[in-house]
């Protein structure tokens, strides 16, 4: 013990800068989001290929459950494609794809934490870059925030920087999305106006204006409308449509016209 | 005694001030940004302990932290620089023990010391600083390059300010 402590006392300057320096790292890494994804990124290659194998293994186990997803899915496709419209005037049918789906399939995910990732297996490689969007079969899950070659890593909308720009369905109405860290089933609604009333069960989608994430994607329902006595805005809890604890298969969303819709909104900021 | 904290403490807090309101506006081309507070390390006094003087430039770069939103980076380039002072100090003027009343200035110990003193320090913050700021090693030389002129800056800011001020230590 003697010695310990003399050895501490003799080297207290070096273990003190080094003690200094590692707070220092940690806050860097904690509190910058550019140092933070980078060292995501470097990570995500190592982590990626163990979860990855992991991931080929359990996968086996829900094989069922997912036949079933794709299944429904499948059949809601369907029921979207050209075929299932009634064509009236095929002159005016006007094709231009806007946004393009890359499927990926999840390897690892967390629910429990303050800020949630998920890590799919769709990077660079596949045209998958930061910012893009990411939905599921029932709603949306995030936001991609940095991809290496054969991975990429995504925001998901359990975290406490995830914003999502929404819409009341019935009055179009723009609301945010945040997530209050209650648990992954529940959101929260903000920056509604007083004059609107909301009930329970009234659909949340997206409202198109973030150039992520297309209009009209499910984002879920109202559970609670919360008003607060000399406040301008209100909140309200809502129930997920994604179940964030089984995602197994999700879409990444490649915005086509991303480039020229900021382009042209820079134009405007500049003037 | 209390003279002499009360005078660094002003300076502290002047230094401080200084960075955040006037010299980080500063961006010439996108390449300088003169960071002078460091200035404050480069003019404790010889006889301050080492423990203190790690200890003052975790919360000098601390307070230029909160300021410009990048928590951590400018603590680990002033401690890192503190941590390298006793050794330049030794490497500059090995076996000479300073008397009480001198200080690491112009005045006390002529140009050709303090220039080569504040460069060093200064260079070794600046490479801290700037390449924990970009991160990553694929822009080494456009980094390096940013280092060589933002140390030239702050070295020249360094020496003008002691010429500004050289009157009023003298009194």
């Amino acid at each position: 013990m003697r010695h310990l402590l003399a050895f501490l006392l003799k080297h207290y300057f070096i273990l003190l800068f080094i003690l200094l320096e590692v707070f220092a790292f940690s806050l860097i890494i904690n509190n910058n989001y550019y140092h933070n994804s980078v060292i995501l990124n470097s990570t995500n290659h190592i982590t990626g290929s163990i979860l990855n194998t992991f991931n080929n293994i359990s996968e086996y186990f829900s094989l069922k459950h997912v036949n079933k997803e794709l299944a429904e899915e499948n059949a809601r496709l369907h029921s979207l494609s050209e075929k299932s419209f009634l064509k009236t005037d095929t002159n005016f049918l006007y094709k231009d794809t806007l946004y393009k789906f890359i499927s990926a399939k999840v390897i690892n995910n967390s629910t429990n934490k303050k800020n949630n990732y998920l890590m799919l297996n769709k990077g660079i490689k596949h045209g998958i870059k930061a910012d893009m969007g990411v939905i599921c079969s029932n709603g949306i899950v995030g936001i991609v925030i940095s991809a290496s070659e054969n991975y990429c890593s995504v925001m998901s909308l359990l975290h406490k920087n995830a914003k999502i720009s929404a819409k009341i369905k019935k009055n179009n109405q723009l609301v945010n999305v945040v997530w209050n860290n209650i648990n992954y089933k529940i959101g929260t609604i903000e920056d509604i106006p007083t004059q609107i009333y909301i009930h329970y069960g009234d659909t949340i989608i997206t409202s198109g204006h973030s150039f992520i994430f297309p209009e009209g994607i499910l984002i879920g329902t109202v559970k609670i409308y919360l008003t607060e006595e000399g406040e301008s805005m209100n909140k309200a809890l809502i129930d997920f449509s994604t179940d964030f604890n089984s995602l197994h298969y999700v879409y990444i969303i490649d915005n086509l016209m991303k480039d020229e819709q900021l382009n042209l909104e820079e134009i405007i900021e500049y003037e | 005694m209390s003279n002499i904290y009360l005078k660094y403490t002003l300076l502290f807090v002047f230094l401080i001030l200084f960075q955040v309101l006037v010299l980080n506006n500063i961006q010439f081309s996108g390449y300088v940004n003169p960071y002078l507070y460091v200035l404050f390390i480069l003019l404790l006094p010889f006889e301050t302990p080492k423990w203190l003087l790690l200890i003052l430039a975790f919360f000098l770069g601390f307070c230029v932290d909160i300021f410009t939103k990048t928590i951590g980076m400018n603590i680990a380039a002033s401690v890192f620089m503190a941590f390298c002072r006793p050794a330049v100090i030794y490497l500059l003027s090995p076996k000479q023990d300073f008397e009480p009343g001198i200080r690491p200035c112009i005045r006390d110990l002529g140009f050709m010391w303090f220039f080569a003193y504040s460069l060093i320090l200064i260079l070794l913050h600046h490479l801290v600083l700037f390449y924990i700021e970009v991160f990553r090693f694929s822009e080494f030389f456009s980094t390096l390059y940013k280092v060589t002129i933002s140390t030239a800056f702050t070295l020249v800011l360094v020496i003008l300010s002691q010429y500004l001020f050289y009157n009023l230590k003298k009194t």
